[in-house]
């Protein structure tokens, strides 16, 4: 018995090592992916140079010269700033950010914690993360950091709401909180993923989500040319490292959401019996990819919001159209529920 | 625990959106300004009392130095005080030549400002895309001056010299070869005014670009539409020239208010806004870098049929040429006597005012029939602008401070002086 239990431990270990190690390699890449696609979207080159053993490889070494620049850098403590909370803010967000894996799944089965509750499991991580970011900008005794402390969190805040609202649609959709039984809810090709019925929904939960994230064109927290880099403005060395990889792993995060909840998981967009039409990680992969693009996009694209429009529209107009559509949702179910879902 | 209301915050002088060396005092209550106070003088170099120790014609490259991003406007306003001192005109060829370069160097300065104000938005291409065209036009304050930026092309009587009629080629290098190479040079193969000509035909299509990245953009109207309004009656009280007044409403521009270089021979028109806005601020210069785009291309026209001389014969004002110097014993002299003394200027003071892209620059000279100003002052228009920051941000969030700085269109160097 207790061997079985040290067993199972071990095996859970094993498991999050499988998840964390390469989601911190997709984060490095990642940094990469968005100088290099911003780059070509800009017209220059990104990072090109930085090679391994005199190869150049296209600059692919370049995160992890920077991973090593930024751990070697000393992390300067600010004057008379709280420095236990100090160091524990990039902990929190970094692990709030890591520990929503858990209920992720990647493929049929390929998940580390298969609990019913997913959803609401999800939705407390991602708000959990908001006070790495309230605790930087007050543990820093910074008046830049502690603006983009309070607008973040009311930010966060709203957007939380507007994000809820849509996962509800989900849920009457799929009739279930776990995360695997959504995906099993939009088998059977494109026509049957949940995006097409919740569209407004879907829209509405990505762009919460680049929100949440603190990502462009929503980033006043960090508002670089307003309160120059916002709530982590004190941070440097590892300190900092921890809050840009937290920002990375939790886009990641969002997007793989989006693409379980809105665009089935890991089933193909064919119907059939052919090659392309089975379900595959891949498909997970490449539709994660395409949401990641998208938020490389917006950023080279869109102009700041001002803090007061962000939440102009997260309680105008997000909310109310969220209320509207679950509602419309929940007739359908009820009347018609042949028409969400598998 | 005491209640504090308002608390002070200090934005700049190192701040991403101050532009240089610009430093506020905000007095925030919550992300609202209740009072700023910009601080100047972080870059002041003294150009004034610089100038008064040197020669007239050795101040030129200072004025280069002043507004950084539009140089041949600066020297434009202190070539023509000069002028009006010596009571003397350059010849026309070189009227026109100053009237492109003029117009070269504000859309030089409108793509700074294009590509800062919506960086200060968070709009980051456009940076980058504005800086692409700014090379392009670099490269002709290269060709004319041999400087990128602080050229000193413009002198007292005409202009250093005629325009090349080649322009400098890319070599061939580990990036750049075959076709790419052959692409980048194609439009360096005839003069250089061909050159301008292939930028004047391209242009239009890339001010297209930056229009659909912004002006419908439903953000960046948000950002800018309504945000530091200033009336018609009130700009005028404050001072404000160029842009900052168009926007407003009122159609003053001194090309054609109060001509000067060749600016009654072409043809454009005065872009005024309406609400006096950052948006529409915004519109005003987007409209002017296609007029002197329209100005540049009669220029170019002109220059191409007209050839002559472009530097006053009086060899007072003016070197003569280097092969006159060898054999003539005048020309050595004069060339001597201008380049050690410089010349010697009337008794009496000047005013000339140019429209820098930035509003109406000017230079007051007081010259004591010596061969250095008794004084100079240099009115810029960026002073003025900024003293309304106050009044602009004044009741508006954090945020709408960026969005004013940028608009304003500051650049310390002239600020400060």
């Amino acid at each position: 018995m207790i061997w079985d239990q040290i067993w199972m431990i071990i095996w859970t270990l094993l498991k999050i090592v499988a998840i964390v190690l390469p989601l911190i390699i997709v984060v490095a890449y990642l940094t990469y992916a968005e100088r290099r696609v911003i780059g070509f979207m800009q017209g220059r080159m990104g990072p090109n140079r930085v090679g391994l053993f005199g190869f150049k490889l296209w600059g692919l070494a370049q995160p992890f010269a920077d991973t090593v620049k930024l751990l070697l850098k000393e992390i300067i403590f600010p004057a008379n700033a709280n420095k236990f909370l100090f160091l524990m803010a990039p902990v929190i967000t970094l692990a709030t950010a890591f520990a929503a894996w858990a209920v992720v799944p990647f493929s049929d089965g390929l998940v580390l914690a298969d609990i019913n509750a997913g959803l609401v499991y999800i939705l407390a991580m991602t708000s959990l993360g908001v006070y790495g970011v309230i605790i930087a900008g007050w543990a820093s005794n910074s008046k830049y950091a502690l603006l983009g402390a309070l607008r973040s969190a009311a930010q966060i805040v709203s957007y939380e709401i507007a994000m809820g609202f849509a996962l509800v649609g989900v849920l009457i959709a799929a009739g279930s909180l776990n995360l695997t039984t959504i995906v099993h809810g939009q088998a059977g090709g494109i026509g049957h993923w949940f995006f097409i019925p919740l569209l407004p929904l879907f829209v509405i939960y990505f762009i919460s989500g680049v929100a949440e994230t603190n990502r462009a064109p929503f980033d006043v927290a960090e508002g670089e040319s307003e309160i120059v880099a916002g709530f982590h403005v004190e941070y440097s060395g590892a300190a900092f490292a921890l809050f840009f990889l937290g920002e990375y792993a939790n886009m990641i995060m969002i997007s793989s959401l989006t693409a379980i909840m809105f665009m089935g998981g890991w089933y193909s967009p064919f119907s059939g019996d052919s090659w392309i039409a089975q379900p595959s990680i891949l498909w997970f992969f490449m539709k994660t990819g395409f949401f990641l693009l998208l938020y490389l996009w917006f950023r080279a694209t869109f102009p700041r919001y001002r803090y007061d429009q962000i939440m102009r529209l997260g309680w105008k107009v997000f909310i109310p159209i969220c209320i509207v559509w679950i509602m419309v949702v929940a007739v359908v179910k009820v009347y018609r529920p042949d028409w969400i879902g598998g | 625990m005491s209640e504090i209301k308002n608390y002070t915050i200090n934005f700049g002088p190192q701040h991403p959106a101050a532009h240089g060396v610009l430093r506020l005092i905000l007095e925030m209550d919550g992300e609202v300004i209740v009072h700023a106070d910009p601080h100047v003088g972080l870059l002041h170099r003294g150009t004034e009392k610089l100038a008064e120790s040197k020669p007239f014609n050795h101040s030129i490259g200072y004025m280069d130095r002043l507004d950084y991003v539009s140089m041949m406007c600066n020297e434009h306003g202190y070539v023509r005080s000069i002028e009006k001192l010596l009571n003397i005109d350059a010849p026309i060829r070189a009227q026109y030549i100053r009237t492109m370069f003029d117009e070269i160097t504000r859309i030089l300065n409108h793509l700074m400002w294009i590509g800062t104000h919506g960086l200060d938005l968070g709009a980051m291409t456009l940076f980058l895309y504005a800086f692409r065209e700014r090379e392009l036009l670099m490269d002709l304050y290269e060709a004319v001056s041999g400087a990128r930026m602080h050229a000193t092309y413009y002198r007292p009587g005409g202009v250093y010299r005629d325009l090349p009629d080649y322009m400098p080629k890319h070599a061939e290098s580990k990036w750049t070869k075959g076709k790419t190479l052959k692409d980048i040079n194609s439009w360096r193969e005839g003069t250089m005014l061909d050159y301008v000509e292939h930028f004047t035909n391209y242009f239009p299509e890339k001010i297209a670009e930056y229009n659909t990245l912004l002006t419908d953009n439903r953000i960046w109207k948000q950002r800018t539409v309504g945000i530091g309004v200033v009336s018609p009656e009130r700009a005028l009280q404050l001072g404000f020239t160029g842009p900052m007044l168009r926007g407003s409403g009122i159609e003053w521009d001194l090309r054609k208010k109060q001509t000067y270089a060749a600016y009654d021979k072409v043809d454009f028109d005065i872009p005024v806004g309406v609400n006096g806005d950052c948006y529409d601020r915004y519109l005003v210069r987007m409209e002017e870098m296609t007029q002197s785009n329209k100005i540049i291309k009669q220029c170019v026209k002109w220059l191409k049929d007209n050839p002559g001389p472009v530097m006053l014969d009086d060899y007072k004002v003016a070197p003569p040429s280097r092969v006159m110097m060898k054999s003539d014993m005048e020309s050595l002299i004069h060339h001597f006597k201008l380049f050690t003394e410089g010349y010697t200027v009337p008794k009496g003071e000047a005013y000339a005012a140019v429209e820098a892209p930035k509003g109406e620059f000017g230079v007051y000279l007081v010259a004591d029939d010596s061969n250095k100003p008794f004084r100079m002052k240099v009115r810029a228009p960026g002073f003025a602008h900024l003293s309304a920051m106050n009044e602009m941000v004044k009741g508006s969030m954090l945020a709408d401070v960026v969005s004013v700085i940028g608009t304003m269109d500051i650049v310390f160097g002239e600020i400060d002086r």
